[in-house]
């Protein structure tokens, strides 16, 4: 039965989401930058605010001051339209994956937005419906380094998005549900990475190249095409892209807990699995995040051969083999 | 509570968010656009000619095998959660066997396209 609370609740779990929106971006931003600092042995930034926290915030003012160009020649309303298509499908993946086990307020309230019988498909299907931002911004642009960028982002995204499908794949075999709720509760007596190593890896490197991150952010290589789709953008439109790109990233360390490490299980105090289990998903996502900083640090860019040849030649044939490993695994266990 | 309302919601949320920051920096930002500003960015040049020219043929490619390959991962997912369901060894091997046919069908097509240098950018065959 649907109640005034049950709207209450509802509310508030969109608020949550709005929060990490606005806020997880700019974490990050501040995050990656203090922490390339440390790994490339310089302070990072540190005048804003205290120890520059405040740096992000002073960007956001600026960027929001900033003058908008369009380039002449290009399509406008394509132009206008594309932020948001990288943008709302970000958002719209928040909104089935869950960040701590169900809790007793009262009434029974799970920690997700929704859980989604289909949640998995969702997920999925947005991660496609992104690779529209970049095609749409790179040729309403009408500058060839926002084509060439459009162009390479397209190809790159979908590639992945294949490895990446087989790597969940083979995840769903075992937990035998779409839900990412019971995915996690599938997870209980064993994380999935134990028995799926190499989907982990797989599944791993596919999210740093969907979303179009160091070492495979060939669409955006700056010693190449300058800023690759993006370049014509300025201003709070370009910050949109750069919103996307963090909202993404928190979206994939997320996906990665919740299908190999095994969400909020972890060891808990009894009484508190609520907070506990909120903190044990938390703390495995952030970890990801940190990965993917640390590899911006430490890895060169891909050549553009190199990146479609390792997709289709290297991770497609152990995404196969993977499945077919998981196969014998359930056969001789079950 | 249906749960597409939730999915609905955080769409929602992510265009009013956006729509809304783009809207309150339209209010702050200046407007003074000139020919050689609001020009295509090509390093400093003068942009020359336009973008809608012809490029390489192997994304067209991938873009082809993409439809392939996802449609197939499409016809899996559903397999995936009943091999899941299977209770014997005998059905599980069954549908192993039969998914391992679709598999192999979908092997020869890479191989097909490897082959043909789909994968190989800058090496031109002709």
């Amino acid at each position: 039965m649907v109640d005034g609370w049950d709207i209450v609740i509802l509310a508030i779990k969109g608020l949550v989401v709005l929060a990490l929106l606005a806020l997880a971006p700019m974490i990050f931003v501040l995050a990656e930058r203090k922490i390339l600092g440390r790994i490339q042995a310089r302070v990072g930034p540190n005048r804003v605010g205290p120890r520059g926290y405040l740096q992000t915030f002073a960007d956001a003012m600026k960027l929001g001051a900033k003058e908008d160009l369009i380039p002449p020649g290009g399509d406008k309303l394509i132009f206008w339209l594309a932020p948001l298509f990288m943008a709302v499908p970000a958002a719209t993946s928040l909104s089935v994956l869950p960040i701590g086990p169900e809790v007793e307020i009262g009434r029974t309230i799970g920690l997700w937005v929704t859980d989604l019988n289909v949640g998995v498909l969702l997920i999925l299907a947005m991660g496609s419906l992104a690779a529209y931002g970049p095609v749409m911004s790179g040729w309403s642009s009408n500058s060839k380094y926002a084509h060439f960028g459009a162009l390479r982002s397209s190809a790159q995204v979908i590639s992945y998005e294949i490895s990446l499908g087989l790597a969940v794949l083979a995840v769903l075999m075992y937990a035998g549900s779409f839900s990412l709720v019971d995915i996690v509760n599938s997870q209980k007596q064993m994380w999935h990475i134990v028995p799926q190593i190499l989907g982990f890896f797989i599944f791993a490197a596919s999210a740093v190249a969907e979303t179009n991150r160091p070492p495979f952010d060939l669409p955006e290589a700056e010693t190449e095409i300058v800023a690759g789709y993006h370049v014509e953008y300025s201003g709070m439109r370009w910050a949109m892209f750069f919103l996307a790109e963090y909202a993404n990233m928190f979206v994939a360390s997320m996906l990665v807990t919740i299908l190999y490490l095994g969400g909020w299980n972890g060891w808990t105090i009894p009484g508190l699995e609520g907070i506990m289990g909120v903190m044990w998903t938390l703390l495995k996502a952030f970890f990801f995040i940190f990965v993917y900083f640390w590899l911006r640090a430490v890895l060169p860019r891909l050549r553009y051969d190199q990146l479609m040849g390792f997709c289709w030649k290297i991770l497609l044939p152990a995404g196969v083999l993977n499945l077919f490993l998981v196969a014998i695994l359930r056969t001789i266990w079950s | 509570m249906p749960s597409y309302v939730g999915v609905a919601l955080c769409s929602l949320i992510g265009l009013v968010f956006i729509c809304a920051s783009l809207i309150g920096a339209s209010v702050l930002r200046p407007k003074r656009p000139f020919a050689s500003k609001t020009e295509a960015y090509e390093s400093g040049m003068p942009a020359v000619g336009d973008t809608r020219g012809r490029h390489e043929i192997n994304f067209y490619m991938v873009a082809m095998l993409f439809v392939v390959f996802d449609l197939e991962l499409a016809f899996l997912y559903p397999w995936a959660v009943w091999f899941a369901g299977a209770q014997t060894v005998e059905s599980k091997i069954y549908l192993g066997a039969v998914m391992a046919v679709f598999i192999a069908l979908l092997g020869i097509a890479d191989i097909v396209a490897w082959k043909l240098g789909v994968f190989d950018w800058g090496k031109r065959s002709d």
